[in-house]
């Protein structure tokens, strides 16, 4: 910079501003954009690319061993076709609501009673996590026995208690199947969402309560207009997330039935695997990985938006 | 490939190898390892392989033996890869798509044909084997050929059988296995009565669950498509096979629906299932723990329907040498060498059975007549069709099969989830997916 100044004659107009870098850099807008550049760059290679690799590839017919052409939305139009598809969809969306609302409530209910002054309070929450730190695939295992249609000890239980004549048929009849992954969901994502909400239920100022209790209210009201709207953005987090875990199960169901009896259990992840890797066909496999894409954002829309937009929070 | 070579020519080439076989080794004295090999490897090769992880013990073992014995004879280094067998599927088509990996993917049934213009050319290795040890059989070359040349070099196949318990059989009245699907209702009827019933997995078991059913729509005269590849599988045949599928699931244990792989082996091992479709592992895994009901189980090959023939399916693997690989004459090499006597010998009579030859010469391992339990295993491969029957070989075959269109049908016919015929008019519209 400096040698161009000396070397060519400055304009009399450029003589009081300082230099376009110089102004850059004086700019906290460049500067801010700079600074978060690393991070877009971060964002852009591991979760646009993926993704946009993931929604482009649905609308090729590439196979697994051979590069694809473009194909529009051909993929979509015989999806819609395919009955299969469309019970994955069912499945995936009753799984999840269901799971969700199971999860939400207990969690709720397991994270107040934690937030109670409890012996070996440390260690009780420790154990709570359990279900939630072990790994999936083996809880999924452990699911397995509970349900297996021949050594199942439900099955074996109440049948010695003289309750049943034969073994439930877990996994072998579609809605009952149905019922069991969703219960094993359930068992597993407990946890997260109790632990989560419990450390929410800690941040709310004792203070509060003691006004409310001043002012001769209830427990109930105490928990409908104290605890619940000190606590609904952490909600919003927590069932967010809870819910795309659901959505995108596949592990659990991979185990216990492989989407089976009779595609009855199939969730769109395990279906969009199934016909992407073993099939080979990794254009529809994506097709019914994006075909996830607008359902999650509406239900993460609905559970954000909904639970945190409250008139106390923009005060 | 200009070489036209046909089914026929096999044969011969297989019938003018029986003497080349006989004084092969395994009856006579074993000739030094690598003392006879076609093919030369290349100066400082070196090989990645990846195959199957063992379904038993031996199986790795001897592998792995054989590979050492390779090493010393060539001085070729070999690693070797393992991944869970339905793991490979994907990991060898990447291979083939990127255009890097290992030397040699062991694939499963069709894997090869999804990608044939990415391996070697292997016509020599085959052809030489095929001289040397009374040729291939049908079914081998049926995965390993196309168009005339060949693709990949079939290995064997975990073969299955019908695995019962004789006492229990002749509870029901029968003294031998029945050869027909009449008789085998019959059995399975009688049972029934006897509190321990069969079994056979109707969930989506990969490799239990399709080798049945896939016996059982073509004993019947069904196929998923004709020879040109048109879906043919909504048929009187089909139906006729879902209707027999509806009687025999009403002798079946309870939750069958829900069978994956392992189910059937543990009610089996548990005593509360008398008849099976499986592998070896039921018996050898009883005999391991000294279970005295070891002693009780028996095999038997399916029995025959209205078309009158074998028509079984088996897990099929084979050897696929990628054009990739910088090492072409020592890939050959080495699997020219694990096909041969004695080194396959060996390694069949470590599998305890669990896999059948390829290559006919094999039909005189003393492994299959060391017991006559493991007798019936021999022929798997020569009563097995391939999965894509009657059409060809490849990606639709491949599809339709990953998506349990066949397993699913049988499945919702049989436990009168649907009436057979809306089964097969099911089936049909979800296989036109893929055979367009």
């Amino acid at each position: 910079m400096s040698i161009r100044e000396a070397t060519v004659p400055a304009r009399p107009e450029m003589i009081p501003q300082p230099s376009f870098v110089a102004r850059l850099l004086n700019s906290r807008h460049f500067l801010g954009f700079v600074f978060m550049l690393p991070m877009a760059a971060l964002l852009l290679i591991f979760l646009t690319y993926p993704l946009g690799l993931g929604v482009w590839l649905g609308l090729t017919n590439q196979t697994i061993g051979r590069a694809g052409k473009f194909i529009g939305l051909l993929n979509y139009e015989m999806l819609g076709d395919d009955s299969v598809f469309w019970l994955s969809v069912f499945n995936t969306v009753l799984y999840t609501t269901v799971a969700s609302v199971f999860k939400f409530g207990l969690g709720l209910w397991l994270a107040l009673i934690l937030n109670q002054r409890v012996p070996f309070q440390a260690i009780i929450r420790a154990i709570i996590l359990l279900p939630w730190i072990v790994p999936t695939v083996l809880s999924a295992i452990a699911f397995w026995w509970i349900y297996d249609s021949q050594f199942s000890i439900i099955s074996w239980s109440l049948v010695k208690l003289g309750l049943i004549d034969t073994y439930i048929d877990f996994l072998g009849e579609p809605n009952l199947a149905r019922a069991s992954v969703i219960i094993a969901n359930i068992w597993r994502g407990i946890p997260f969402v109790a632990i989560s909400l419990l450390a929410g239920l800690q941040t709310i100022s004792p203070s509060l309560y003691e006004a409310a209790v001043l002012d001769g209210a209830s427990p109930w009201q105490q928990f409908r207009y104290v605890t619940m709207p000190q606590l609904t953005p952490i909600i919003a987090v927590v069932m967010t997330f809870s819910v795309i875990f659901t959505f995108t199960d596949f592990q659990l169901i991979y185990v216990l039935t492989r989407g089976g009896p009779l595609n009855s259990t199939h969730l769109m992840a395990t279906l969009a695997f199934q016909r992407a890797i073993p099939g080979g066909n990794l254009g529809e496999g994506a097709a019914i990985a994006s075909a996830m894409i607008p359902i999650l954002a509406a239900a993460i829309m609905i559970s954000f938006f909904g639970l945190q937009k409250r008139k106390w929070q923009s005060e | 490939m200009s070489h036209d070579f046909s089914r026929r020519d096999v044969f011969k080439i297989g019938a003018a190898g029986v003497v080349a076989g006989a004084a092969g080794g395994m009856l006579g004295a074993k000739p030094a390892a690598g003392a006879e090999m076609t093919f030369k490897p290349e100066q400082g090769a070196q090989l990645k392989v990846l195959r199957w992880t063992k379904f038993v013990d031996g199986d790795q073992l001897l592998f792995e033996a054989n590979s050492k014995k390779f090493t010393e004879a060539t001085g070729v280094n070999v690693t070797l890869e393992y991944q869970s067998w339905e793991d490979i599927r994907p990991k060898a088509a990447v291979a083939a798509n990127v255009g890097s990996g290992p030397d040699i993917i062991f694939g499963w049934f069709d894997d090869a044909h999804q990608y044939p213009d990415k391996l070697l050319d292997v016509t020599d290795v085959a052809e030489a084997l095929g001289k040397k040890y009374e040729g291939w059989a049908p079914v081998a070359q049926a995965y390993g050929t196309r168009e005339n040349r060949w693709i990949a070099l079939p290995f064997g196949a975990a073969g299955s059988c019908c695995v019962y318990r004789k006492s229990l059989m002749e509870q029901a009245g029968f003294t031998e296995f029945p050869k027909d699907t009449d008789g085998f209702l019959k059995l399975c009827q009688g049972l029934k009565k006897t509190g321990k019933p069969a079994g056979f997995a109707l969930g989506h078991a990969v490799g239990d669950g399709n080798d049945w059913v896939h016996w059982l729509v073509w004993t019947f005269g069904g196929r998923m498509v004709d020879e040109k590849g048109a879906v043919v599988i909504n048929s009187p045949e089909t139906v006729k096979a879902l209707e027999y599928s509806k009687e025999l699931y009403a002798t079946f244990i309870p939750g069958t629906l829900s069978w994956l792989d392992p189910h059937n082996n543990k009610a089996f091992l548990s005593d509360l299932i008398s008849l099976t479709a499986n592998g070896i592992s039921v018996w050898v895994a009883a005999k391991k723990d000294k279970n005295p009901m070891a002693d009780d189980i028996y095999h038997a090959p399916y029995p025959f329907g209205p078309v009158g023939r074998a028509t079984e399916l088996h897990l099929f693997t084979s050897g696929m040498l990628f054009k990739y690989s910088k090492f072409p004459n020592a890939a050959k090499a080495y699997m020219e060498f694990m096909l041969s006597d004695p080194q396959y010998t060996d390694w069949q009579k470590e599998s305890l059975g669990y896999f059948t030859h390829t290559l006919n010469f094999y039909d005189k391992n003393p492994i299959w007549t060391s017991d006559p339990k493991i007798t019936p295993y021999r022929d798997t491969v020569k009563r097995m069709q391939t999965n894509g029957h009657a059409g060809t070989l490849g990606y639709s075959s491949a599809a339709a099969m990953a998506d349990y269109i066949l397993l699913d049908m049988v499945a919702e016919a049989a436990s009168g989830a649907a009436t057979p015929k809306d089964a097969a008019a099911k089936a049909e519209k979800r296989a036109r997916r893929y055979y367009g």
